[in-house]
């Protein structure tokens, strides 16, 4: 069942949300994405699991249009990645700011809108503010509205970025291993607010959180220098084995914690 | 006392202060919170470069200073993009040669250079009317920018890769920045000369930064910190007959030590209480 590229040739009604073809990235020579194909549709929950150094945020990147790829093509929303960027709400994997900058919480969130932002002179209006004061609602960080991003707590900060994404009223979102630094409650009201907005924004979640991945997800592949895809949101055996590269144990959620081997058959695997 | 204030040096002194505290309140806090403090002295001393070359050609050393920095800030902006692991040691290159340059336009220079400390080590008891309208005129536009993209300039400093991600033109705003800091440069050579412009860039933000929970009110604080050391500098300078712009700098010390100093005692007091909670 395992390949490694979406079918070719399907019949669609609407353009995929992203689409890579033969996606190839390398860091000096050092091949790090090898004919990625992927295709991600309206509406889905992709999440992408893999290997430290598996390239991941390498994808995300590419998708984003911050690192341009070395061969192959991307499409965002069919337009070029650049030019859909407002439309796409970006959680990155490690917080990419300094901590003891002066900077409250209500005006990280604001920066969300930033995209939106047309010609030189607009400034944030009633709709800003009420799009920040939705996202702020919804990662339950209303009450520290005022306070300095240097005096948060690490899930509290991590919070503020999943909030300042989530103002933007992304089309699509891309959450590089969103919830590491959050508790279960926040990460579950997180995945769950998210569900509500399921109907107009298409997930791509990186994330090393099986639990996450069988509570949420649609679809479901491996990245490791190459994509893995799977049509449903199983993991198998195959799958991992062959994106980690060795046997994984994985300890998933449920009723009764159960473990993935590398030599369990294929029909256990489905069991659980 | 008061009647020092006739002199009308005295009064532009005073002004100058004022003005020069209002740019680095402003641009100084981007430099802080930005962490460009060694790129911008690394522009500063790169002007000296053009203050020789304007003795050399017999123009107005300060438009000098304003042309090589500002080939001094886009070879920095060029080096942020595509030399970031050298970035460093290549700042102190721009640093160093920017005053070679000068030293050896200086020596060909026939005859002696007039004022050549007041570029090094500034003189604000010598502003005169003219130099406080440019001074009043560049401080106009630098307020204008800064009001108009206050939350673009934001977004880059606090998260380029984030900003970049939104599609800002991140690029041209760094560009801008530099310009800003250009700007400031200019301005304040006068004041307290080329060595010491980072000093006053940086130090009554650093001050301010302690105390501000946002980049506005940082700015603001800087403004009011910068006018208090400055007044308090010319005031010190004139009265004792030291040099003014060193003056001022040195206040600017006491001010910032002092209020490390009040931090820390805060810090304490908390952890007294907290072990004393702890204990009982
Ligand atoms: N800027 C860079 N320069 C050179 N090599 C890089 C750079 N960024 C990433 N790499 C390399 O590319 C590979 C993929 O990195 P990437 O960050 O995409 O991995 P990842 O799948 O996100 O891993 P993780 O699970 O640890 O986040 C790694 O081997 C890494 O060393
Ligand atoms: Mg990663």
């Amino acid at each position: 069942m395992t390949r490694t590229s979406d079918e070719p040739g399907a019949i669609t009604i609407e353009d995929p949300v992203i689409l890579t073809e033969n996606l190839s990235v390398s860091y000096e020579g050092h091949q790090v994405l090898e004919k990625v194909n992927l295709c991600v549709r309206k509406g889905d929950w992709y999440a992408i699991i893999g290997p430290n150094g598996g390239g991941k945020t390498t994808l995300i990147k590419a998708i984003l249009g911050l690192i341009s790829p070395g061969s192959g093509k991307i499409r965002v929303f069919g337009q070029d990645p650049k030019d859909v960027r407002e439309r796409i709400g970006y959680v990155p994997q490690y917080q990419t700011f300094q901590y003891a900058f002066p900077i409250r919480v209500r005006e990280v969130v604001f920066l969300g809108r930033m995209g939106r932002m047309k010609g030189l002179f607009q400034r944030y209006g009633a709709e800003d503010s009420r799009a920040v004061h939705e996202a702020m609602a919804r990662m339950r960080i209303e009450h520290l509205a005022d306070r300095s991003i240097s005096t948060l707590s690490g899930g509290e900060r991590q919070r503020t970025i999943i909030a300042r994404a989530l103002a933007g009223e992304p089309d699509l979102l891309l959450l590089d291993e969103p919830t590491v630094y959050v508790d279960d409650l926040s990460r579950d009201i997180f995945f769950s607010s998210l569900t509500r907005v399921r109907e107009t924004c298409t997930v791509l979640l990186i994330t090393h959180d099986i639990s996450v991945v069988h509570a949420h997800v649609t679809k479901i592949a491996c990245l490791n220098t190459r994509l893995f895809t799977h049509d449903s949101d199983q993991i198998t055996d195959e799958m991992v084995a062959q994106s980690y590269g060795c046997p994984v144990d994985l300890i998933t959620h449920g009723d009764i914690p159960h473990r993935v081997l590398e030599r369990h058959n294929r029909k256990e695997a489905d069991e659980c | 006392m008061l009647e020092i204030l006739e002199y009308s040096f005295f009064t532009n002194a005073l002004l100058a202060g004022v003005l020069a505290s209002v740019v680095c309140g402003i641009i100084g806090s981007y430099i802080v919170v930005r962490q460009m403090v060694s790129v911008s002295g690394g522009i500063a001393h790169a002007s000296f470069g053009g203050v020789g070359m304007g003795y050399w050609l017999g123009i107005d050393p300060l438009l000098g200073a304003f042309c090589f920095s500002g080939i001094a800030a886009l070879c920095t902006g060029w080096l942020m993009m595509y030399a970031r692991q050298q970035f460093d040691s290549l700042i102190g290159v721009i640093w160093a040669g920017g005053m070679a340059i000068g030293v050896v336009f200086i020596a060909i220079t026939p005859g002696f250079a007039p004022d050549l400390f007041t570029y090094l080590f500034g003189n604000i008891l010598l502003v005169t009317r003219t130099y406080l309208i440019i001074m009043g005129l560049l401080l106009f536009v630098v307020i204008a920018i800064v009001v108009v993209l206050y939350h673009r300039l934001l977004a880059v400093s606090f998260d380029q890769e984030y900003s970049q991600s939104q599609g800002l033109a991140f690029m041209a705003l760094n560009l801008l920045m530099l310009l800003l800091i250009v700007i400031a440069i200019v301005i304040l050579i006068r004041v307290v000369g080329i060595i010491l412009v980072i000093a006053l860039l940086s130090i009554p933000a650093s001050t301010a930064r302690q105390y501000a929970g946002s980049l506005h009110q940082m700015m603001i604080y800087a403004i009011l910190i910068g006018i208090f050391c400055s007044t308090v500098g010319i005031w010190l300078s004139y009265l004792w007959n030291i040099p003014s712009g060193a003056t001022i700098i040195l206040v600017a010390l006491v001010v910032y030590l002092l209020s490390i100093l009040q931090k820390t005692l805060v810090l304490r007091r908390y952890r007294d209480i907290m072990r004393y909670r702890n204990d009982s």
